[in-house]
This record gives structure tokens, C-alpha cells and sequence, in this order.
């Protein structure tokens, strides 16, 4: 895709609210499976299928993190490549720029560091507090 | 509907079960051809073709593609069937577990051929003997008309909400398949009415609900317990296919149990038989019971389930019962039916002898004659007073 970039756009201002967070406080899951430890084979549907839509977005992946891409925005040329890569849809875009990362979701892979043609996104260790 | 008015036609097996295919109609068939299974394929795209049946047909590059398109085509929603043979069936193998897993209601006609090496396109049953772990259901046909009955009741039995599972049907390559045998057909209108409209469940075309299909189960998953839910399926079942049957023979006439009894109500020897060779062996009994023994038979209908308590009810007065596989497991005690057999039997007071025979491998011809071995093997072990022995007995094998 090709993406017009206008000059002296402004830059976003950083999220507030992780994006799980934003989904979670927009839509509750219907289907309720807080007590599935406790489903015995008569409880689940029928050949383990995902009755709910999008409910991944309430299963955090980030903790299997060991790296971290980090996006150096000013390098972005809004290629995209980056967002359709992504296994966990977790790239951030505003104004068609990567603008951060979804750490609650991002499993650290590096797929977008590797796809970025313009060196925009690096993978760092993930130093956790 | 007096059924016994319809003609009777003279048709291959497989030229049976393609007409149960084309009055099924199912949504969508995906297929490989392979022999000896070939002429329900090509006779099911003519259909199509001729715009005689609304299938989509998907023609697909090998029988995994063809098991993949089908397990693609059930969870999409649609009412859909294959058919394989031997090496195709093998071709599936990793992708039946799947099918039965997801517990998509797919309906296989699989025509018994054996397995290479060395190369042979011949009756036996290990393809689906092999596969009998897979998860579906398993009914075994003995000749043209019961190929053509199983492949409609098969579809009810596959669909039913109670179960939910896929299920196969199958009829010896060649000896059914490619001769010629008598068929009484319904009407389309009779089958269309019995196997009544498709109903999906969780069906990935319904985007206004969209599902996922096929997760991974996790790291501390519930793999164990959808096992355990795929089992209960299949004692449920017994019922089905039961209940499908009695519905059927109201329809047809012709009444299918989950195994065939013949002659069995005093019997003191009998044979446990698959298949094509049942008729061979009922002509064998009705000969020995003319000179005064007391043979019986039982036909394996249903394998998978496996109707152990109904086995152990018909056999338990039994004194000798031989089993005669078509297939054999290298290594076990005996082929698979005969372990079946005599697990079934295990509880049964006083508990009949079971001995273990193996033919037809390969397509190798059984003779009268040859079944005729197998139950004098068996008279001589009731009337013997010392046990005799288990090992595999080799019916019409070149010897050394």
C-alpha cells in the first residue's frame, strides 16, 4: 500500500490505555469461561470450538516475552508491513504510523523488527522490573 | 411405502452407493479417485456434471487434500461426503483424527482394499482395520444393497445431535465393488425426507457469529477431557445407529442390527465374520447344520462402536467361536476383530474358547471350503478336552 505523507504531521500522543484494557472496558465476554479448570468433557462445545469472537484479547501473552521491539517512529514510513505481520496484532497505529507496541499481547517474536525495510523497529532484551 | 414394489436393479457396489450419493445430494463432495473406489467418484462428478445433483465437487490433488477440503467444507457448514480406498484412507490418516475430533458430521463410503507392500489393489480390510482409533464411526456392509443403506443411514448417524461424530461406511473392493449384485432403491423423495434438511453447528460461514475451529488446546489444556467427550459419542452411538436402523426399516424393510445373528439360538460353534465373506459362511452353516451341527454366525455390522455386551449376549452359550479376520495386527495375539471378540468375552460364564483365523489378505480367495476348515478347527476344539491352542490358523495359504 502506498501511504501520502504530509509534511509536518503531527506526531500522536502515546496511548493512555493499553488496547486490552480499551476492549475489555467496551466489551465483556458473553460466553463465560472463568471457571473452566473445572469443565468436566460435557461442558465444552462441541470439537473444542471458540464460540466467541475475539476473546484472545483477554488471554495476555506478553509475559512469554523475552524481547522487546522498540519503534523508533521518526524511521517509520508507514509501510504497514509491520501491523500485517504481526502475529498478535499488536503494533499501535495512529495517522499510519507505527506509533507503539500492545505489551499485554506481544510475545516478542521480532517478526516486525525483521519485516521493517526501514530499520524503524529493533528487538531489545526485555528487562522487566 | 411398499418399498418391495420398486424394482430390482443389477448394479456394481459402487454404482449403489454413487446413487445413494446422488439421492443424499449432499452440499459439497471433495474427492481423490483410487481403485477400486474410482467409479463412485467418477460416477458422483458425472452427476455433477449433468446437473443432476447440486454438489459443489471439488476435485483435489491427493486424499489428504481431499480429507482437508472436506474437514474445510463441514465446518464452513455444509452437509458434506468424500470416499477413499487403501492408500488414499492411509493418506488421511493424520487428518481423520481431526475430522472425528471436531466432531464434524462427514460422511466416507471407503471401499476395503489392502495396503501395500508388496503393490496389491485387492479386498482385504486393513485400511480401515488400521484406522479404526481414528474416532469415527465404522459400519461394515456385506453386500450391494447394504452399501447403498449405509451410506444413507450413515449420514443420519453422522448428523445426529446426540453424537456429532463422522462417520465411514465400508464394502469389500471388488467382491462388491466391481461386481454385480441386486440393489432395491428408494425414491429421492423417500431419502431426502429421511436424512431431512442439513442443521450445522457453529458453522465458520455464519459471519454473523464468527467461531474458531481448531485451537490449540493450550499449555495445560483440555485435550484430555475432549477425549474423553469424543468416547462418550461413541457409547451414545449404539443407540443411534440402532434407532436410524428401526427408522430405516419401516422405510425399507430391510432391518440392520449392530451385528448380524444367523442360526445362532443353539449353536455350539460359530463364526464371527466382516463383510462380503458373511454370505459364504451363511451358506457354509445352513450346509453343516444339514448334516447335524450345530454352527452359527455373526456378521460385524457396527465395529466402531464395538457392541461388546450385545457380542457377549449372542455368543455367551456358545462353546467355540473362531474369528475371521481379514486383516491381521503383526504381533498381536490375533487380527483385530478376534481381540474385539474376546474381550467381549472375557466376563462370559462359562467363557467360550475364541480362536483366532486370518484370510483373504490380499484378495485371496476363501472357499466354502476353506470356511469349512475353519469350523471343523472348531468342532474339534469343543468336543477336545484339553484347551487348544490360540495361535493364528491360516486359511488358503500356500504352505511350505
Amino acid at each position: 500500500m502506498t501511504v501520502e505523507k504530509k509534511a509536518g504531521a503531527k506526531r500522536p500522543a502515546p496511548l493512555k490505555k493499553p488496547r486490552a484494557a480499551k476492549v475489555a472496558a467496551k466489551k465483556q465476554p458473553t460466553w463465560d469461561v472463568s471457571d473452566i479448570d473445572a469443565w468436566g468433557p460435557d461442558r465444552h462445545e462441541l470439537g473444542a470450538t471458540i464460540i466467541e469472537a475475539g476473546n484472545s484479547v483477554f488471554n495476555e501473552t506478553g509475559g512469554w516475552r523475552s524481547e522487546v521491539p522498540k519503534i523508533d517512529s521518526e524511521k517509520c514510513d508507514g509501510c504497514m508491513l509491520c501491523y500485517f505481520y504481526c502475529p498478535d496484532a499488536s503494533i499501535i497505529i495512529e495517522n499510519n504510523r507505527a506509533v507503539g507496541i500492545d505489551l499485554e499481547h506481544c510475545k516478542g517474536c521480532g517478526i516486525c523488527a525483521k519485516e521493517c525495510p526501514t530499520d524503524a523497529i529493533i528487538m531489545m532484551v526485555d528487562e522487566k522490573e | 411405502m411398499a418399498t418391495t414394489e420398486r424394482e430390482i436393479m443389477a448394479v456394481t457396489g459402487n454404482e449403489a452407493v454413487a446413487e445413494a450419493m446422488g439421492q443424499i445430494d449432499p452440499d459439497v463432495v471433495c474427492a481423490y479417485p483410487i481403485t477400486p473406489q474410482t467409479e463412485v467418484v467418477q460416477l458422483y462428478a458425472q452427476m455433477v456434471a449433468d446437473g443432476k445433483v447440486t454438489s459443489e465437487f471439488v476435485t483435489v490433488e491427493s486424499e489428504h487434500s481431499a480429507m482437508s477440503a472436506v474437514i474445510g467444507s463441514a465446518a464452513g457448514g455444509a452437509r458434506t461426503m468424500t470416499a477413499t480406498s487403501s492408500q488414499g484412507f492411509a493418506l488421511m490418516w493424520e487428518v481423520l483424527f481431526i475430522a472425528a475430533s471436531y466432531r464434524l458430521p462427514i460422511v466416507m463410503t471407503t471401499v476395503n482394499r489392502a495396503l501395500s507392500g508388496p503393490i496389491n489393489i485387492h479386498c482385504d480390510h486393513s485400511d480401515t482395520m488400521g484406522g479404526r482409533d481414528t474416532g469415527w464411526i465404522q459400519l461394515y456392509g456385506e453386500n450391494h444393497q447394504e452399501a447403498y443403506d449405509n451410506c444413507i443411514m450413515s449420514v443420519r448417524i453422522a448428523e445426529s445431535m446426540d453424537i456429532r461424530t463422522p462417520t465411514m461406511h465400508m464394502y469389500d473392493g471388488y467382491v462388491i465393488s466391481g461386481a454385480i449384485g441386486p440393489l432395491q432403491m428408494l425414491t429421492k423423495e423417500q431419502v431426502q425426507t429421511f436424512i431431512g434438511p442439513y442443521h450445522a453447528t457453529n458453522p465458520m460461514l455464519d459471519t454473523k457469529n464468527p467461531v474458531t475451529v481448531g485451537p490449540f488446546d493450550g499449555l495445560h489444556g483440555w485435550y484430555f477431557e475432549h477425549k474423553v467427550s469424543q468416547n462418550r459419542a461413541m457409547d451414545r452411538a449404539l443407540t443411534v445407529i440402532r434407532d436410524v436402523a428401526d427408522e430405516y426399516a419401516e422405510l425399507s424393510g430391510r432391518h440392520y442390527g449392530l451385528l448380524d445373528e444367523y442360526r445362532l439360538e443353539d449353536a455350539e460353534v460359530a463364526i464371527v465374520v466382516v463383510g462380503s465373506t458373511a454370505g459364504t459362511t451363511r451358506m457354509t452353516v445352513d450346509k453343516l447344520r444339514s448334516r447335524g451341527v450345530k454352527a452359527g454366525m455373526v456378521r460385524v455390522r457396527a465395529f466402531r462402536p464395538f457392541p461388546h455386551a450385545a457380542y457377549a449376549k449372542a455368543l455367551e452359550h456358545v462353546k467355540v467361536v473362531g474369528v475371521m479376520d481379514r486383516a491381521d495386527s503383526f504381533g498381536a495375539q490375533g487380527g483385530p476383530v478376534f481381540l474385539e471378540v474376546r474381550a467381549a468375552l472375557y466376563d462370559s460364564d462359562p467363557r467360550p474358547q475364541v480362536l483366532p483365523f486370518i484370510y483373504g489378505l490380499g484378495g485371496r480367495d476363501i472357499f466354502p471350503d476353506n470356511i469349512e476348515q475353519a469350523f471343523a478347527v472348531l468342532q474339534k476344539a469343543a468336543q477336545s478336552k484339553k484347551p487348544t491352542s490360540t495361535e493364528r490358523r491360516y486359511l488358503n495359504l500356500r504352505e511350505d
